[in-house]
Order: structure tokens, then sequence, then C-alpha cells
């Protein structure tokens, strides 16, 4: 049984971070009907401004508003720079997914030049050695963190969007792009802040997972399929089930890695996610856009 | 202008004497390839051909009915794995080739099921998941792999007279024209109509009397085809495989190929296989340079020419067949 709430526990401290990422991608997705597949390395662009920061001797209280920063023009930037450009050229939702991946590449490429492909170890204030025993299990001083750090990020997204008139704007512009444009709603600006949000939580998850991996060009891949997957498994329109399904795929991955088999823990966890498809096509907690021909 | 005034003229390659002409001149000089080119460029012009095939294959699938699929590399692996085991047991290498394009068109079918139920996005990641799926049951499962010293391919017996690089060029462009001219004929005919239509829309052309779980299986089941004998005929390429020649990056490879040929076009899919296999070889010794041309091609592709290279080569056309009136 403790063994059980141990892993458990390091499940949720990792879903967290998932539920993150899928909330990024989720804000995206009910805004502007994109998946993003560039959430991933505009992650990474900004971990990797937060090691230069911190490498060159400062705090990380300065590292990360900056590599959020950072994050956030990256995305706003290709939202004015190529998405809305592309959608005066009338490219439909599979050309605007296809953009993003052309940035994921991009950026990917530009990681590499900029800080080589070897990996490094990012500095970080919080340790993972360091140890508290709660009841029967322990917890790291770096898994509780990011617990705390990615409730914080998620109650935050939940007042902007819920209690105010930003948020109005947000959850008006994705319900219905043209009524919000006549209700005199700035939609292009509004889509641009939902662009920079979501880049700036996959930035706080990026540099939360950094510490626990290696930091390389290549190192949020694995936590980005787990966000997509994550977000799927709560349904891609939900944010509360962006925050279900990163949480149950973290557990379901480590008690699979526990119980199981540890080299198929990736594999258990889509599998899991084609079977609540297959039964619930719009996800967990979704409700799926009505569609007219 | 010229008319199509008929279904029968509609379905002929090249409907112009001149074009007719250009075309055979062009395979006349690809075919005659190894004797003049270096031996470097001959490998090189190989892989192209194999690699168009299964982008073919994959255009079918994304390009003309619409479905985003990530699973590529799966079904590449498992196509080589089975042309490489059949061929380890002695199977002739037609009958190797047929059996691995139909191990990977079943499980194609058999992955196509979700995508009765799933769209867009949904669809993407259960295909990823897919991909994901037969990678880690390849490197953990010594059995299928051969473990860590790999699966070592018989080599085919070569014609006197040709280096092994020219026989392979030789036999894979005759595969490839092979596998294409079936795909041409494919896209003009009633299946390739019910494809577009679901690409543009499902529930209208549910209305419309295609039957839409059976011509989205045989889109994915087809495209998975194309992609196990792309995987089979890499296998015969590379002579020695291992698990991790088919990671994501084979995915994103495909897809680059796809989308910057030019969706829904054959003649776009050999566009992009150039653009695929030719910018790694003259730009790989950057390593950031690949990924940073690839999605700059992409982005380039998305927002000025949404048809690819294949656009572009329509308006080359067009601006031709004007000229020198415009």
């Amino acid at each position: 049984m403790d063994r059980f709430l141990q892993y458990a526990l390091a499940g949720l401290s990792g879903g967290s971070l998932y539920a993150l990422v899928a909330l990024g991608l989720v804000l995206i997705y009910r805004s502007a009907r994109v998946l993003n597949f560039a959430h991933g390395d505009i992650a990474t662009l900004g971990t990797f401004v937060a090691f230069t920061v911190v490498t060159r001797g400062l705090p990380m209280s300065l590292g990360l508003p900056l590599a959020i920063l950072a994050g956030a023009v990256v995305a706003v930037v290709f939202y004015f720079g190529a998405l809305v450009p592309a959608q005066r050229k009338g490219a439909n939702a599979l050309g605007s997914v296809i953009l993003t991946f052309g940035l994921s590449l991009v950026l990917q490429g530009f990681t590499v030049w900029g800080w080589g492909a070897e990996p490094d170890r990012l500095p970080f204030p919080l340790s993972d050695t360091k140890v508290w025993k709660i009841g029967p299990v322990f917890v790291s001083e770096l898994a509780a963190g990011t617990l705390a750090a990615a409730a914080a990020a998620s109650l935050l997204l939940f007042f902007l969007t819920q209690r105010t008139r930003l948020g109005l704007a947000m959850r008006a512009t994705s319900e219905n792009l043209a009524a919000a444009q006549t209700l005199g709603i700035p939609t292009r600006g509004v889509l641009a802040f939902a662009w920079g949000t979501a880049a700036a939580l996959a930035v706080i998850a990026g540099v939360f997972l950094a510490p626990a991996l290696l930091l390389d060009p290549f190192f949020m891949l694995d936590p980005l399929f787990k966000g997509l997957a994550a977000a799927v498994l709560g349904g891609m329109n939900s944010l509360p089930g962006a925050v279900v399904g990163g949480l149950l795929l973290g557990i379901a991955e480590s008690l699979t890695g526990a119980y199981l088999a540890i080299e198929f823990k990736t594999t258990m966890a889509f599998v899991l996610i084609v079977a609540v498809l297959l039964v619930r096509p719009e996800g967990l907690l979704g409700r799926e856009f009505q569609e007219r021909v | 202008m010229d008319l199509v005034e008929t279904y029968q003229e509609q379905l002929r390659f090249a409907r112009k004497p001149l074009s007719r002409a250009l075309l055979i001149a062009l395979l006349a000089v690809l075919t005659a390839l190894p004797w003049w080119a270096p031996g470097y460029w001959l490998s090189h012009g190989a892989l192209v051909w194999l690699f168009a095939l299964g982008i073919v294959g994959q255009n079918l699938l994304i390009g003309y009915a619409g479905q985003i699929s990530f699973g590529q590399a799966g079904f590449l692996a498992v196509g080589a794995y089975a042309f490489g085991h059949l061929r380890i047991a002695g199977a002739p290498f037609p009958l190797a080739l047929i059996a691995a394009g139909l191990a990977a068109g079943f499980l194609g079918w058999l992955v196509g099921f979700p995508s009765l139920r799933l769209k867009g996005p949904y669809l993407a990641i259960a295909t990823l998941g897919f991909g994901t799926a037969v990678y880690q049951i390849f490197t953990n499962v010594s059995v299928l792999s051969g473990g860590h010293a790999g699966l070592a391919l018989p080599a085919l017996g070569i014609p006197a007279g040709l280096s092994r690089d020219a026989f392979l060029y030789l036999l894979f462009f005759a595969l490839f024209l092979l596998f294409t001219a079936l795909a041409y004929n494919l896209v003009s005919s009633y299946v390739g109509r019910a494809f577009v239509a679901i690409r543009d829309s499902d529930i209208a052309a549910e209305a419309m009397g295609v039957n839409l779980a059976r011509y989205k299986l045989l889109a994915f089941a087809l495209s998975s085809f194309y992609t196990g004998v792309h995987g089979a005929l890499l296998a015969q390429f590379l002579g020695h495989l291992e698990p991790q020649s088919f990671s994501i990056e084979q995915t994103i490879t495909i897809f680059v190929a796809v989308i910057v040929g030019g969706l829904a076009s054959i003649e776009g899919s050999v566009f992009g296989a150039a653009f695929a296999i030719l910018v790694p070889a003259v730009f790989g010794g950057f390593r950031w340079a690949v990924p940073v041309l690839f999605g700059g091609a992409i982005l380039l592709t998305m927002i000025f020419e949404p048809l690819g290279l294949a656009g572009l080569w329509i308006k080359t056309r067009l601006y031709f067949r004007l000229w020198p009136f415009r």
C-alpha cells in the first residue's frame, strides 16, 4: 500500500506537469482550433533561456520570467507572422496544424544551433534529493515545488478565464469567432494573448521538468506527447479536462512502471488513451463542437 | 486552352503529344542515370525513388483522404521487419515485398478503425500512439528486432554488368513507376473522388452516398501498404535493420515530404521525396540546418504556396503554355 501511495504521488507530481502542457494545448485548441505541435519546442527554447540566465550567475527568480517572456514572444510572433497570413490565404485546420509543425522544426533547429545538442543540467533552486517524510510516503522538495507551481498556474488560469473581462472575451472568441467580432471584441488580440499565455504555461512546465530530466534540445518531445495525450484524454476543449487528463495519465504511467513493465510505460499511456477515445471520442470532460456542413 | 471532353481523356497520363514526348524523354534520362551520374548521386537517387513510393501512399491518406496520421514510422518498421524476417527465412524478393506491404496494410486497416470515430487532433494522437508503441515493441522485444546485433538481410543477386547501387536504383525506379501508375489510376477513379469528398466534408460525403467506414479504412490500408513496401525497400537498401532507424524522425521526414511536395498531388510526392532526401544529403554536415530548412520550407509552403512544390510546378507549366503572351 505504501509502495502504491509512493508511486501514485510520483505520478501526481509528473502528471501535474503534463497537465500544464495540456492546459496550454487546450487553451490554443479551444480558441483557435489549432493543435499546437510547436508547444514543446517553445518550452524548450524558454527553458534554455532560463538556463543561460542562471548559468550567468543570476537568480532563477529572474530567469523564469525572462524564459516565459521569450516563449510568449515566439508564440505571438508566430501567430501574427505565420498563422494570420496563412489563414488570410484560406488555410484550414489541417493547414494550421502543419504550420505549427513547421515552427516546431525551425525552433528545434535554432535551439541546436544556439545551445548545442549535448545534454546540460539546469541549476535549479529546488533539489530532488532533499526529501521529507509525510506519513508513509517520501516527498522531495522538487516534487512538492512542481505540484505547487502547477497548482498555482492552473488556478491563475482559472481566475483569468472565469473571473476577468479578458477571460470573458477569450471564452466568447472560442465559442463563436464571428459573433465575438461583431460584438466588438478584438479577436486577433485575444487570440494572440491566448497563444502567449499557452506558451507561458509550456515554459513553466519545461523549467520544472528540466531538473528531473537532462536539458537537451529534444527533452520536451516526450512530455509534449504526454501533454497531447492528456489533453485528448480530458477532452481537447475542456480546461478542467486537461488537468484531470494530465493527473490521470501521470498516475497511470507511474503505476504501470511500478507494477507492469517499465519499458512499456509510454505505450501503456497511449493504449489507455485509445481505449478511452473509443468509448468517448470527445474525451472525458470534453464536449465536441457541433459542425455544420 | 485544352478542354477535357471525355472521361477516357481525363484518365490519360499526358494528353498532348509534346508533353508525352517530354515525359518519355524524362523517363529515358532517369532510366539511364546509372550510366551518366556519379555513384554518390546514384544511391541518393535510389533513396529518392523508394521514398517517393512511400510518399505517394501517404499522400493518398493525408492529401487525398485528409486524415492526419503520425504513425508512419510504425508502418515503416512493420514493413521492414516483415520483409527482413521473410527474406532471412528464404522467401523470394517479390513475395517478401508483397507480404511486407500486406502486413503493414492489414495493420493500417486495424489502426484505421479509430479513425471511424476520431477526427483531426484526436486521430493524430491515436496514430502517434501507434507509432510510439511499435517503436517501443521493436526496441524491447529482441525476437522481433534481432537483439543488439540487429537483423542482417541477405543481399539480392545482382545481374552482371551492374553495380549494387545501379541495380537498386533501377529496381526502385521500376517499382516506383508501377506503384505510382496504380495510385494515379486510383485517384482518378471513384475511389479517389470518394477520398477527396471525405476530406472536404465527411458528413456531406456520407449524405452523398460515400460509405465512410469502407473508404476511410481503405485509405488507411492502402497508404500503409505503400509505406510497408517503402519500409521493405528501405530494409533492402540499408541491408541491416535496427529499431532506431524507425524513430519519430522517419515520421517527421515523411510528413515534411508530403506537405512540401504538395497535398493531393502525385507529382508533388516525387518533388517532396526529392526535397526530403536531398536536403539532408546536402546540408547534413550542420545538424541544426536540416530541421530549420524542413520547418522553414513548411512555413513558406503553407503561407505562400499551399499546394507545395506541385503548385509551383503547375504555375510554371501554365506560364510556359501561354508564353510569350502574358
